[in-house]
């Protein structure tokens, strides 16, 4: 019922992935890279200081999670909204279903939301006879391919045009076919605003919950969402429990950040706030509105020494940087989340199936750009040790056990590993010193590294050197500049 | 069942966190684009970023009557408050223009004209709130979009917008024509939403 998940280990995904997919997410995850430094670079002075902030307000919120979703609670429910609470992911699809049925819900649209992706929401649906269709054009294409996304902001980053016009021939959405950009876009355009105006529900995430007011804020660019709630009765929202910031205000840091660090944006072009159903006299909208507080595993996450991975805003931008996600593409971590946030948050989530995840944390060469990119600092360096010391301690035997395994994967193409390491900022912060394996350390020590920008990862390395509690972030506790 | 079992476990897995850290305390200015904000007045700011966007300001009916007619755009909605000002205008010189917006012919639409509550200076951005958006669907269905904008309305920062969201169901802050990069990372403009993104000053 379930769309399949490979059960290759990711070393082995790696080594076996088509040069045509490779290509695509190579350079979807440059372009993304570039747009993102030269955005919040030239907007703001000091980044960091701001990513400093959004990790610090999402660390107090999350230490104080049972305050702040006691008061959304309250504020949704003071504002009409009917709030609903789901432990696990079987319980937020029962739910949802049970919702629906309640109003006769056949067919719906949903936008675009990595938690309906991580409990299997569409799948659930259809097999219980609700008709689910993804509006995001990226997820509506992998609708129609019965495919997996591969990046949390930019699904469909391992296809090409070709590949999307021969789908839409295919499935019927085109007469005939044409690979040209513009005319997918429009034609996904003509075959989509049928079904939303003829559903009867829409079903959401969020971006982010303010705690003091209830106000959930969802952004896309395409309008997808918007489109998606104004012609129908019903809205049901699924919102991870983490979603939660403490007041509207603190809008004004992440709304900055996301945009930026996604898509190399000032602000997503829809952002919507919703804080219940539409105004009386409005023509348009839901008159009822529901959200799905999701636990599914994070409840674990935050009583483990891996929380700071709770605080993330799923921006990608991580993904678009790393070595090993532009080498291997997302389908290899197994999950809707893939790159460095899923090496962490996979096995954590999924806390039950540890074992059968326990090679994703050692798919890093943990270089560390991926916590200089995140809008909210996590330290995912730290975060993958952690769970590699995990594994260690729970003597989990893997085939990929030996440390910076996924080296060897790229030592056997050096020249995409050339060709990832150019295209990205992240040459800077090769890992020489730890490179395992000799020929390769010879063979990357050939290399002309250009000088570091400001020593990052030089500094990141002598403070992993010193033992101390790794739970504190260390931007906190290390001075940068 | 559910709900008292995710507290449980969320008090379950604070308690243990010995260090906590207070709610964060910051100036609005960490938030400012500073770049963004350059200038002195702010429709000029405004207008700025919205064209940085792709999206257009324009002035004045005339202004936007000579756009429509340029690009053939002929038959639209324009919200009923804002007919005598608007509409009215564009009818006469031959537009069809109608006040009530008729879902099952959403795409006779070729332009909708509603009532902006605001915009946003720093990020080129139009505020549309339901209490003063006549129909949601006449701003989003057609390709050409102009949201009529008073200049006072007009925030300086979104930290400004944000303060001053007030208790509407609904907010859209629309920055720019609706677009896509999922197809090879080229941009295209016009998902699901306009294609045309107008402010119109008045
Ligand atoms: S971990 Fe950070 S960089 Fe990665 S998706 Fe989450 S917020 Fe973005």
């Amino acid at each position: 019922m379930f769309p399949m998940f490979g059960t290759q280990l990711i070393d082995d995904y790696a080594r076996h992935i088509s040069d045509e997919k490779q290509t695509s997410v190579l350079n979807g995850a440059a372009a993304g890279t570039a747009k993102r430094y030269q955005v919040l670079y030239q907007d703001y002075a000091d980044p960091d200081a701001l990513r400093r902030l959004a990790g610090a307000i999402k660390d107090h919120t999350l230490q104080h999670l049972g305050t702040y979703l006691s008061q959304a609670e309250q504020a949704l429910t003071a504002r009409g909204v009917q709030v609903h609470f789901a432990e696990t992911d079987e319980d937020a699809r029962q739910t949802i279903l049970a919702i629906l049925r309640q109003h006769e819900v056949t067919r719906l649209t949903k936008s675009k939301s990595m938690a309906a992706e991580e409990i299997h929401l569409n799948a659930f649906l259809i097999a219980n006879g609700v008709a689910c269709l993804e509006s995001d054009l990226g997820e509506f294409i992998i609708q129609l391919d019965d495919d997996i996304p591969s990046h949390i902001v930019k699904p469909i980053i391992h296809k090409n045009r070709r590949e999307i016009a021969n789908t839409f021939l295919r499935e019927g959405v085109a007469a005939d076919y044409n690979d040209d950009p513009q005319t997918i876009t429009r034609r996904a355009r003509v075959f989509l605003r049928k079904k939303y105006m003829d559903a009867q529900a829409c079903i959401t995430g969020a971006n982010f919950l303010c705690a003091d007011t209830g106000r959930m804020v969802v952004v896309t660019n395409e309008g997808n969402s918007r489109f998606g709630l104004a012609p129908v009765p019903l809205h049901i929202a699924l919102v991870g429990i983490e979603k939660l910031i403490p007041g509207e205000r603190d809008l004004a840091v992440f709304l900055n950040l996301l945009g930026r660090s996604a898509t190399g944006q000032q602000l997503t072009v829809y952002t919507e706030f919703i804080n219940g159903a539409r105004a009386a006299g409005q023509a348009d909208g839901p008159e009822q509105m529901h959200v799905v507080f999701l636990d599914n595993g994070r409840s674990k996450v935050l009583a483990s020494n891996c929380r700071e991975i709770l605080r993330c805003i799923r921006c990608g931008a991580c993904q678009n940087i790393c070595p090993i996600y532009r080498q291997a593409s997302g389908h290899a971590y197994r999950s809707p989340y893939g790159g460095p946030i899923g090496a962490v948050l996979t096995p954590l989530l999924f806390g039950d199936r540890f074992p059968e995840f326990a090679d994703l944390p050692k798919a890093s060469t943990l270089c560390g750009a991926c916590n200089e990119v995140c809008p909210v600092d996590i330290p995912i360096p730290d975060l993958l040790l952690r769970l590699r010391d995990k594994a260690k301690r729970e003597s989990i035997p893997s085939p990929a056990a030996i440390p910076m395994a996924p080296f060897a994967t790229l030592a056997t193409s050096p020249a995409l590993w050339r060709t990832a390491m150019t295209m990205s900022k992240a040459m800077n912060y090769l890992p020489l010193q730890i490179a395992p394996i000799k020929p390769l350390q010879d063979w990357l020590g050939q290399r002309t590294l250009p000088p570091s920008k400001g020593g990052e990862f030089r500094k990141w390395l002598k403070a992993r050197a010193k033992p101390e509690d790794r739970r504190t972030p260390r931007s906190q506790t290390e001075d940068r500049r | 069942m559910s709900r008292a079992a995710i507290f449980r476990k969320i008090e379950a897995a604070t308690a243990a966190i010995k260090v906590k850290a207070a709610r964060p305390d910051y100036a609005a200015a960490i938030t400012h684009a500073a770049p963004k904000l350059a200038g002195g007045d702010l429709l000029e700011i405004f207008a700025r970023n919205l064209a940085a966007v792709s999206g257009r300001t324009m002035r004045s009916v005339a202004e936007l009557l000579a756009f429509l007619t340029a690009n053939k755009q002929c038959h639209g909605y324009c919200d009923p408050a804002l007919y005598e000002r608007v509409g009215a205008p564009l009818a006469a010189a031959g537009l069809t223009v109608e006040t009530a917006y008729d879902r099952t012919r959403y795409d006779d639409y070729q332009f909708g004209i509603t009532q902006a509550s605001g915009a946003i200076a720093e990020s080129g951005s139009l505020i549309l709130d339901d209490e003063r958006t006549s129909r949601r669907l006449a701003a989003l269905s057609p390709w050409i979009h102009v949201a009529v904008l008073e200049p006072a309305a007009i925030h300086r920062t979104i930290g400004d917008a944000l303060a001053a969201l007030g208790a509407s169901p609904n907010i859209i802050w629309v920055t720019g024509p609706s677009k896509t990069a999922d197809v090879e990372g080229i941009l295209i403009e016009g998902v699901h939403g306009p294609g045309e993104q107008i402010a119109l000053v008045l």
